[in-house]
C-alpha cells in the first residue's frame, strides 16, 4: 500500500483530535482528544518507519533503517502513560473541588 | 553527563528523604546539598570530562555551552533553593517531594540543554512538564491552583501532541532524528520538513509562552502557588529557550532565512502584547507573569539573529533574568497582599529588602550597570549584527521604555507611598538577597568575566 493512505489517515486523525480539543467542553473528551492526537502520530510514525525499512533494503544495504521510528512510539507510549496519571489525578482533584469536569470552570482567574 | 545523572538520583533520593527524615530543615539541608553536588560535578565535568562513561550513541552532546548553561541553571536553582524553600513549607504537606520534582525537572534541564536527538529534546521537555503539572496544581484545595494545573496540563499535552507531530514529519521526510544529521533545505525544499519545521515553532512557542501562544501563561502563573511561579518563569523558561534554539541551531540552520521573518513576528507580537497588557495589571504577581511573556520576547531575538553574539547573550540573559526574577518573586511570597498597594512603604519597614528589590526591578527594566542591560544590550547587538530587520530593534528598545512604566509602578510604591507594607525577613535571607544584588551589579559590570568561562 502506498505511504500516502497512512499519512493521510493519521493526518484526519491528527485533525479530529485538534478539533476535539478546541470545541469539546468537557475535560475528560478533551483529554481523550489529545490522546487520540498522540495515537495518530504513533501510527505516522510506524508507517515511516517501515518505509525507511522497506527503501533501504530495496537499496540493497541490509541494516536496522527505521528502527528507530519505532523506539520511538515506545517512548511516546510510556510518556502518555504518565501524562494520563497525572492528568487524571488533577481532573480528579478539581472534581473533588467543584464536583464537574467542565472546562468552561477555567474561566476564574481572567478578572 | 555527571550533572544529568546525579539530578535523577537524587530526585529519588529526595523521595526517600521525605520518608526517613521527619525534620524539613534536615530534608531541606539535603536539597541544598543536592544541589552544590550537581554544581560541583559539572563543573568537575567543565574542567576534566564527565565521571560516568556511558555510551549514547550520539544523542547526547555535552559540549561547552550546554556545561556552561547547565552551571547557570544549578546556580539558580541553590539561590532559589536558599531563598525560598522555607516558603514551600506553607504549599502543603508533601515537602520532600516538591524538592524530588524539582531535582526531576533539572534532570529534563539538562537533557534539553544538550540534546542532539529529537526523542532527547521530546522526553526532556515531558521530564520538564509532567512535574511542573504536578507542582501547579500542589495546593490542592484552592481553586486557582487546581484551574492553573488542569489549564497547564491541557495546554501543554496539545503542544506536546504538535511537537510529535513536527518530529514525525521531519523523521518522514529525512529518516533520522539526529538533528545534526538532517541537513534540512540542502535539497530541494520538501513539504513534509517545512511542515514539521512549523509544527516544531508552533510547539516550542507554547512553550517557552510567545505570543499568540502566550494566552495560558498569565492564568497558569497567578494561580499556581508563588513558589512554584519562580521556578516556572525562570529556570524552566530559560532551559527551553535554550532547546529551542539549539533545534533551529542544529536542524534547521539552512532553513535560517525561511524562519527569520517568521520568529521576527512572533518577537515582536510578544514584545507588544505582554509589555502592553502588563501595564494594566494591578497584581504585582501578574504583572510579572505579562513581564516573563515580554523578556521571552527579548530572548526570542536570539533565536533570530543565531550568531555567537546571540549565544552569549542568551547565556547572560537567562543568568540575569533568573537571578532577578527569583529575587522579586522570593519577596513577593513573604507578602501579605499581591497588589502593586501591598507594597507601599515597604522601604520604611525594610529598607534592605526595598533596596535589593529595586536593583532586581532596575535589572529586569534594562537600567545600565545591572545585568539586565548588558544582557538586552547583547541580544539588540546581535540583531543588528545580522544587517537585516533594524525596525525589530528599534521596536525593542521602545517596547523596554514601555516595560519601564510598570516596573517602577512597584519601586514608586515601595519609596513614595505611605502604608505598612512589611515582610518576616530573618538575617540570613537579607544577606542572600544582597549577595544576590551584587551578583548582579557584578555581571552587569564585568560580563567578560562570566563569559570567559564559556571559552576559556
Amino acid at each position: 500500500m502506498p505511504i500516502n493512505y497512512y499519512i493521510f489517515l493519521s493526518i484526519a486523525l491528527f485533525c479530529i483530535g485538534i478539533v476535539g480539543v478546541l470545541t469539546r467542553r468537557n475535560s475528560i473528551i478533551v483529554f481523550m482528544c489529545i490522546e487520540l492526537m498522540l495515537n495518530a502520530v504513533n501510527l505516522l510514525f510506524v508507517a515511516f518507519s517501515k518505509m525507511h525499512h522497506l527503501a533501504a533494503e530495496a537499496a540493497g544495504t541490509v541494516n536496522t533503517a527505521g528502527t528507530d521510528g519505532q523506539l520511538f512510539v515506545f517512548f511516546i507510549m510510556v510518556v502518555a502513560a504518565a501524562e494520563v496519571s497525572v492528568g487524571l489525578a488533577i481532573i480528579v482533584m478539581m472534581y473533588r473541588n467543584i464536583h464537574s469536569v467542565d472546562v468552561n470552570f477555567l474561566n476564574r482567574l481572567k478578572h | 553527563m555527571n550533572a544529568l545523572i546525579i539530578s535523577a538520583v537524587f530526585g529519588v533520593i529526595m523521595m526517600f528523604s521525605g520518608i526517613l527524615l521527619k525534620n524539613k530543615g534536615s530534608i531541606r539541608a539535603v536539597a541544598i546539598a543536592g544541589v552544590l553536588l550537581l554544581l560541583a560535578a559539572n563543573i568537575a565535568e567543565m574542567c576534566s570530562g564527565p565521571l560516568f562513561h556511558i555510551p549514547v550513541e550520539g544523542m547526547l552532546r555535552f559540549e561547552r555551552f550546554s556545561l556552561f548553561f547547565n552551571n547557570i541553571v544549578f546556580v539558580c536553582t541553590l539561590v532559589y533553593f536558599l531563598l525560598t524553600a522555607r516558603d514551600m513549607e506553607k504549599v502543603g504537606a508533601d515537602y520532600a517531594e516538591y524538592f524530588a520534582l524539582i531535582f526531576f525537572i533539572l534532570a529534563g534541564t539538562v537533557m534539553v540543554a544538550s540534546f542532539t536527538s529529537l526523542l532527547i529534546l521530546f522526553l526532556g521537555i515531558e521530564i520538564i512538564s509532567i512535574p511542573l503539572y504536578i507542582l501547579t496544581g500542589s495546593d490542592k484545595k484552592n481553586l486557582r491552583s487546581n484551574e492553573a494545573s488542569l489549564k497547564y496540563f491541557l495546554m501543554g499535552a496539545f503542544s506536546t501532541g504538535l511537537m510529535l507531530m513536527g518530529i514525525a514529519l521531519i523523521y518522514g521526510s529525512t529518516g533520522t532524528f539526529n538533528t545534526t544529521l538532517m541537513s534540512i533545505g540542502t535539497k530541494t525544499p520538501d513539504l513534509p520538513a517545512v511542515a514539521g519545521m512549523l509544527l516544531l515553532l508552533f510547539s516550542m512557542s507554547f512553550k517557552v509562552s510567545a505570543a499568540p501562544f502566550h494566552f495560558w501563561t498569565p492564568d497558569v502563573y497567578d494561580g499556581a502557588p508563588t513558589v512554584f511561579t519562580s521556578i516556572m518563569a525562570t529556570i524552566v523558561k530559560v532551559s527551553v529557550f535554550i532547546g529551542f534554539i539549539r533545534l533551529f541551531q542544529d536542524a534547521f540552520g539552512h532553513l535560517h532565512n525561511t524562519w527569520q521573518l517568521w520568529v521576527a513576528v512572533v518577537a515582536a507580537l510578544t514584545l507588544l502584547i505582554g509589555n502592553i497588557t502588563a501595564v494594566f495589571q494591578q497584581s504585582v504577581k501578574r504583572m510579572l507573569a505579562y513581564s516573563s511573556i515580554s523578556q521571552a520576547g527579548f530572548m526570542l531575538l536570539a533565536l533570530f539573529a543565531m550568531n555567537s553574539n546571540a549565544k552569549e547573550g542568551i547565556l547572560l540573559y537567562s543568568l540575569a533574568y533568573s537571578l532577578a526574577s527569583i529575587a522579586i518573586f522570593a519577596v513577593l511570597v513573604r507578602m501579605a497582599d499581591y497588589s502593586f498597594e501591598g507594597f507601599n512603604g515597604l522601604a520604611r519597614q525594610q529598607p534592605l529588602v526595598a533596596a535589593v528589590t529595586t536593583i532586581c526591578i532596575l535589572s529586569l527594566a534594562g537600567i545600565p550597570l545591572t545585568a539586565g542591560f548588558i544582557s538586552k544590550f547583547y541580544m539588540l547587538s546581535a540583531v543588528m549584527l545580522t544587517g537585516k530587520y533594524l525596525w525589530l530593534v528599534i521596536f525593542a528598545v521602545v517596547m523596554a521604555a514601555v516595560s519601564a512604566y510598570y516596573y517602577f509602578r512597584v519601586i514608586q510604591a515601595m519609596y513614595f507611598k505611605d502604608g505598612n507594607a512589611t515582610i518576616e525577613a530573618g538575617t540570613g535571607f537579607k544577606v542572600l538577597l544582597v549577595v544576590v544584588a551584587v551578583l548582579i551589579i557584578l555581571v552587569g559590570t564585568f560580563p567578560s568575566s562570566i563569559l570567559y568561562w564559556l571559552y576559556f
